[in-house]
C-alpha cells in the first residue's frame, strides 16, 4: 500500500537529482535533440566566470539577510504576541496569514506599494521631500526590495514557531529568576534566550533551506534576474529565460543541491547532539 | 530591545515590552500598570497587526479605484465607489474563470490523491511489519529535505517527453509523491494506542478494514491538517505550473496572474492587476480565517518536537 508513493517520490524526487548531475555534463540546448557531452566544463565555465561570484554572492546576501532578518524580528513578534493582554490569539493568526499567501499575489500588491511613481511608498517620500529611488531597474535596491517582502512574508512563521517555544520554557526558572531580582532584558538575554536555542537552530535551518529555494517573489517582482539572480534563479533563468542552456542550468541546480545537503547534513549531526541548555 | 525604565522603575517587574506582567504582582488599575499594558502589550502587537494587514487591505481597496485614481501624485485612499471596472477587465483580458477553474481541480485533485497516498504509507509504515521498513522511512525523510525546485528540469523533460505539457495531469503528477504527509501522518500514528487495534485484530479485521474503520476515524484532526496544508501549498505552487504551461487554458491561477501582469505593465494597469492578486490571494485568506488553527499547527510541525 505504500508502494504507489514510493514509485512517485522515486520518480519525481530521487531520478532528478540523478538526471541533473548527467545534464549537467552536458552541452545542450533544451529542445535541442542532441547535445555533446562536456564533462565538467559547465561547472567550469560557472566558476571561472563572473556568473559564479554574482550569483553566489546575491544567494549569500538574499540568505544571511532573510534568515536574520525573519528571525529578529519574528523573535520580537513573539515577544510581544508573548504579553498577557487580550488579542494576542487573532494577532497571531494575523502575522502568520502571509506565510499562506500566494507568493505571486503578494508580490504583485507590494511591487505596487513600491511603484517609483504611484506606489505608497513613493507618496511617503514625497511627503518627506525625497524622490523614490527606481527599485526595479537598480540591481541593489530591487535585491533590498525583494529581501523586504520576503521577510515580511516569513516572519509570522518564526513567531509563531518562537512563541510556542517561549510557552514551553519552564514556568520555575523565569519566576526564580525575577525574583533574584533579574529585570526583563537581563532575564531574557540570560536565561530565556539561552533556553530558546534549540528553537533558534531550528528556525535557523528551516529559514536557511526556504530561503535558498525562495522563487515566487523573485520571478513576480525581478522578472529579468539581475541583482536578484540567486542559484535558484539563475538555474531557472538558463534553462526556461532567454537561453536554454540545459545543461548548464542542471549544473547550478547541483551546486545548489551540495549546499542544501551540507546544511541538511549538519542539522542531522547537530540534531544527534541536541543543542540544549541543561 | 528598549527598557521601559522611566515608566518601571521597579525591577522585579518586566522592562521588556513582550514578556507578560507576572501575574498576582501587579495592582490591576494603577496608573504605571495601565500605562506598562499599552505601552508594552498592546502597542507592539498593534504595530504588528498593521503590518501585515496594511498590504493586503490596499491591494482590495485599490482592486476598485479607477485608472485615473491610481495614476495620480495625489495619494487617495479610499475609492470613488465599488467599481467592479477592474475584475471585470482582468477576466477579459485573460481567462481568468478558466484559470480558477484549472486551480480548484489540480487543488483538490492534487491534494486528494495525496491525502490518501500519504495515509496508506503512514499505515504501512507503522502497522504493516515488511522488509525495509524502517530503510524507506529514512527515503521518506530524506526526500523531505530535497527541495521541488532542483527537479524541475529532468521532471519538465520527462513530463514533456510523455505528453503532459499544457495538460492538468501535467501539472499535478510530479508532485503527488508525498513526504511531507505521510512523515506526519506516520508521527500521528505511532501514538494511537495498540490496544484498539488488538482487538480489531482479534475480530478478524484485515488491514483495509483496520485502517478505515479505526485509524482514519480517529485520526481527523491530523488528516485534517494534512490536507490543509496541501490545499495551500498546491493552490500557491507557482514554479511547476509556469514551467509546463505556457497556453492560457490549462494555466492555473498565480501562472495567469503572471500573464495579466505582462500584458497590464502601464500604471493604468495596477487597479486591474490588484483585482486579479485579489482572486488568487483571498479564497486561500478565507480557508485560513476558518480553520487557520490546523494549517498552523501543520506548518509549525516538528518544530516543537525539533
Amino acid at each position: 500500500m505504500a508502494l504507489p508513493n514510493l514509485v512517485l517520490i522515486a520518480v519525481f524526487t530521487y531520478r532528478p537529482l540523478l538526471s541533473n548531475m548527467y545534464y549537467s555534463t552536458l552541452d545542450w540546448t533544451l529542445g535541442s535533440p542532441t547535445a555533446t557531452v562536456v564533462g565538467l566544463d559547465n561547472y567550469v565555465t560557472f566558476f571561472s566566470s563572473n556568473d559564479a561570484p554574482k550569483v553566489l554572492g546575491t544567494t549569500a546576501v538574499f540568505t544571511l539577510v532573510t534568515v536574520g532578518g525573519s528571525m529578529v524580528l519574528g523573535l520580537l513578534v513573539a515577544l510581544a504576541l508573548n504579553a498577557k493582554v487580550r488579542g494576542t490569539t487573532f494577532a497571531r493568526s494575523a502575522v502568520f496569514a502571509p506565510y499562506v499567501l500566494s507568493g505571486v499575489g503578494v508580490g504583485l500588491v507590494w511591487l505596487f506599494i513600491f511603484d517609483p511613481g504611484y506606489g505608497v511608498l513613493a507618496w511617503l517620500l514625497r511627503g518627506l521631500g525625497q524622490q523614490s529611488p527606481q527599485w526595479i531597474n537598480d540591481p541593489q535596491l530591487s535585491l533590498v526590495m525583494v529581501i523586504l517582502v520576503y521577510v515580511w512574508k516569513n516572519l509570522g512563521y518564526c513567531a509563531v514557531v518562537y512563541l510556542a517555544g517561549l510557552q514551553s520554557l519552564p514556568k520555575e526558572v523565569m519566576e526564580a529568576a525575577s525574583l533574584d531580582g533579574a529585570n526583563g532584558f537581563r532575564r531574557f538575554m540570560a536565561i530565556s534566550l539561552p533556553l530558546l536555542s534549540p528553537t533558534t537552530f531550528f528556525l535557523l535551518i528551516t529559514t536557511m533551506l526556504s530561503s535558498l529555494q525562495a522563487f515566487d517573489l523573485i520571478r513576480i517582482m525581478t522578472p529579468l534576474g539581475s541583482g536578484t539572480s540567486t542559484l535558484i534563479y539563475e538555474a531557472y533563468l538558463q534553462a526556461f529565460g532567454a537561453y536554454n542552456r540545459a545543461g548548464y542550468s542542471a549544473a547550478i541546480s547541483v551546486v545548489l543541491f551540495a549546499i542544501l545537503l551540507v546544511i541538511t547534513v549538519l542539522q542531522l549531526r547537530f540534531v544527534e547532539r541536541k543543542v540544549h541548555y541543561s | 530591545m528598549t527598557s521601559l525604565s522611566p515608566v518601571n522603575p521597579d525591577p522585579a517587574a518586566p522592562a521588556v515590552p513582550g514578556p507578560a506582567p507576572e501575574p498576582g504582582r501587579d495592582r490591576p488599575l494603577s496608573r504605571r500598570n495601565l500605562i506598562q499594558t499599552l505601552v508594552g502589550g498592546y502597542l507592539p502587537l498593534l504595530i504588528a497587526t498593521l503590518v501585515v494587514f496594511l498590504p493586503p487591505l490596499w491591494m482590495v481597496l485599490s482592486s476598485f479605484k479607477q485608472s485615473g485614481e491610481i495614476v495620480t501624485t495625489d495619494l487617495k485612499i479610499l475609492p470613488e465607489s465599488l467599481n467592479l471596472d477592474n475584475y471585470r477587465t482582468a477576466m477579459t483580458t485573460v481567462p481568468f474563470a478558466q484559470f480558477f477553474l484549472n486551480s480548484t481541480i489540480v487543488t483538490l485533485a492534487g491534494a486528494t490523491i495525496k491525502v490518501i497516498l500519504a495515509i496508506l504509507t503512514a499505515y504501512a509504515l507503522v502497522f504493516v511489519r515488511f522488509p525495509f521498513r524502517n530503510f524507506i522511512f529514512v527515503l521518506i525523510l530524506v526526500a523531505l529535505m530535497v527541495p521541488p525546485q532542483v527537479s524541475i528540469l529532468p521532471n519538465f523533460i520527462l513530463i514533456a517527453g510523455i505528453g503532459g505539457k499544457n495538460t492538468l495531469w501535467g501539472i499535478i503528477l510530479p508532485g503527488l509523491g508525498t513526504a511531507f504527509g505521510t512523515f506526519l501522518l506516520r508521527q500521528h500514528f505511532r501514538t494511537l494506542p495498540n490496544s484498539i487495534l488488538e482487538s480489531a485484530e482479534m475480530d478478524g479485521a484485515g488491514h483495509w478494514r483496520r485502517l478505515w474503520q479505526i485509524v482514519v476515524p480517529v485520526s481527523v484532526p491530523s488528516i485534517a491538517t494534512v490536507a490543509l496544508v496541501t490545499i495551500v501549498t498546491e493552490w500557491n505552487d507557482y514554479i511547476w505550473p509556469l514551467i509546463i504551461t505556457d497556453r492560457p487554458e490549462t494555466m492555473t491561477l498565480p501562472v495567469g496572474l503572471t500573464l495579466l501582469q505582462n500584458s497590464e505593465s502601464n500604471a493604468a494597469g495596477w487597479g486591474v492587476l490588484m483585482a486579479g492578486a485579489v482572486l488568487v490571494i483571498v479564497p486561500i485568506l478565507i480557508i485560513f480565517a476558518a480553520l487557520q488553527r490546523y494549517i498552523v499547527a501543520g506548518l509549525t510541525q516538528g518544530s516543537v518536537t525539533g
